[in-house]
């Protein structure tokens, strides 16, 4: 099982790498930790004349606080963002989701930029980032550009990314006081990619839900947010009465699919049982740690 | 078009050089090119974890990772953990438990248990099982494995003998 024959650059600059990019017309591929791309290449699912590794361009595995956000360099392997000082201070969900990514040796390899551009709908570190309201930068012959995260992901392994645009940055809103999170999820074995998972973040005062976003996935054909359930306890006492009817709504934001792994019907059960788990647990996290940038 | 480049990569301390299509693994560069046959061809695309090898002391899968990304870097492989006739202890404690049937899958095994003692000397049975998760074996059931693991762990820690077979780079 051996890829198709390509060629390889590692180009020093973003730059370097836009222009590579440009000049094969579509016909390149950019790497970052090779942890998705190189299966589906060594399957033949993926054809590129050229391959742009962007391991050698300095600074984009940058991890740095500025001005109230966390700034992840898109190139930051997913074992940093997992262990990070300043990912599990200010960022501490995306940690968290960071550790269910695959198998150490994996997670010693891929990055959290390659991850969000490849977009599997089942994948760990996207929730967190929607959850958590980060941005995403990314330069291209154009110019930079920047997406909210929920204007990225527009279908399974499709983004708002073009061609010859390259993902650098991601910037996550740095965690304030009286905020929680929770990450849950459930795989047929430890390692494997999310039958479902969830990612929860919330902002409690008084007893009140002020605020919160709950993403899901590995039950649609990108991550979703639970829109109906936000709905539910934004605003509200966090009544059991109430935590307990989300798993109810979430109906009308997911659209799971049936497959190898699970059906619909059982991604839909598990989806709606880890939500209330994730929630309780976001709520009673609040205040276990509430720093300031 | 994939033209071929000479890439030196130094495996367990000795510099190979070798002219490589991009598309050459870093696995089959370690078998076809500095012929070490120990690291094995499993599923190569990243599931069964026997290709496993370490990277500027890092675990990594070999099949996931091309011979030109790993030009200039160190590769650790499980030639490396014997010193000429004398096993490392997590091979001395594998034969003792039987830690392996068919042996497919023990090369990966071995550098992801070496890789996890260099990280945490004192595993518990649950930590050795998690680390170990990556790597597929279809005849064990693991138990021996992990108590194959266990053992070397607490010899290693007795004899206070660091775990490290690398040399020093």
């Amino acid at each position: 099982m051996k890829p198709v024959n390509f060629d390889y650059a590692a180009p020093e600059s973003v730059a370097d790498a836009i222009r590579l990019l440009v000049e094969a017309r579509g016909e390149a591929k950019i790497i970052a930790g090779g942890q998705s791309l190189l299966p589906l290449l060594n399957m033949r699912m993926a054809r590129p004349s050229l391959l742009v590794d962007l391991a050698r361009i300095p600074g984009l595995d940058e991890v740095r606080l500025s001005d109230g956000w966390l700034e992840i360099g898109a190139m930051t392997r997913h074992a940093v963002v997992e262990a990070h000082p300043l990912v599990r201070r200010h960022a501490p969900l995306l940690a968290a989701a960071a550790s269910f990514v695959a198998h150490h040796q994996v997670r010693n390899r891929g990055t959290i930029g390659g991850s969000t551009a490849h977009a599997d709908p089942a994948a760990e570190e996207p929730l967190a980032l929607l959850a958590l309201d980060s941005e995403l930068i990314a330069e291209g012959p154009d110019g930079a550009a920047k997406w909210p995260i929920g204007a990225f992901f527009r279908g399974p392994m499709t983004t708002a990314l073009a061609d010859a645009q390259v993902l650098v940055k991601l910037r996550v809103p740095c965690r304030g006081p009286s905020e929680g999170w929770a990450f849950r999820e459930i795989s047929r074995r430890r390692g494997d990619l999310a039958l479902a998972a969830v990612a929860v973040w919330l902002r409690r005062e008084d007893g009140i839900c002020r605020d919160l976003r709950v993403a899901l996935g590995g039950v649609a054909d990108r991550p979703v947010r639970a829109k109906a359930a936000e709905a539910a306890l934004r605003g509200c006492a966090w009544e059991p009465q109430i935590v307990d009817k989300t798993p109810a709504l979430l109906e009308a934001d997911i659209a799971p699919g049936s497959d190898v792994h699970a059906t619909a019907d059982y991604r839909r059960a598990v989806a709606r049982e880890l939500l209330v788990h994730a929630l309780n647990e976001a709520w009673e996290r609040v205040g276990e740690l509430s720093p300031h940038c | 078009m994939g033209k071929e480049r000479l890439v030196t990569i130094r495996v367990n301390g000795q510099p190979v050089e070798a002219q490589v299509e991009p598309r050459r693994s870093l696995l089959d560069f370690l078998r076809e090119d500095a012929g070490l046959t120990g690291t094995h061809t499993g599923c190569e695309h990243g599931i069964c974890g026997t290709c496993t090898v370490l990277v500027d002391g890092e675990a990594v899968r070999s099949c996931l990772m091309l011979a030109v990304q790993a030009n200039g870097r160190d590769v650790f492989t499980v030639e490396g953990l014997a010193r000429g006739e004398k096993l490392h202890p997590l091979q001395e404690s594998f034969w003792k438990h039987h830690a392996l049937q068919c042996g497919y899958c023990t090369p990966g095994m071995l550098i992801a248990a070496y890789d996890l003692l260099k990280r945490n000397p004192s595993p518990t049975e649950a930590q050795v099982r998690d680390a170990l998760a990556g790597n597929i074996c279809r005849c064990t059931g693991y138990v021996q494995i992990v108590e194959g693991v266990l053992e070397a762990a607490a010899n290693l820690r007795e004899k206070a003998e660091t775990p490290h077979g690398e040399p020093s780079v």
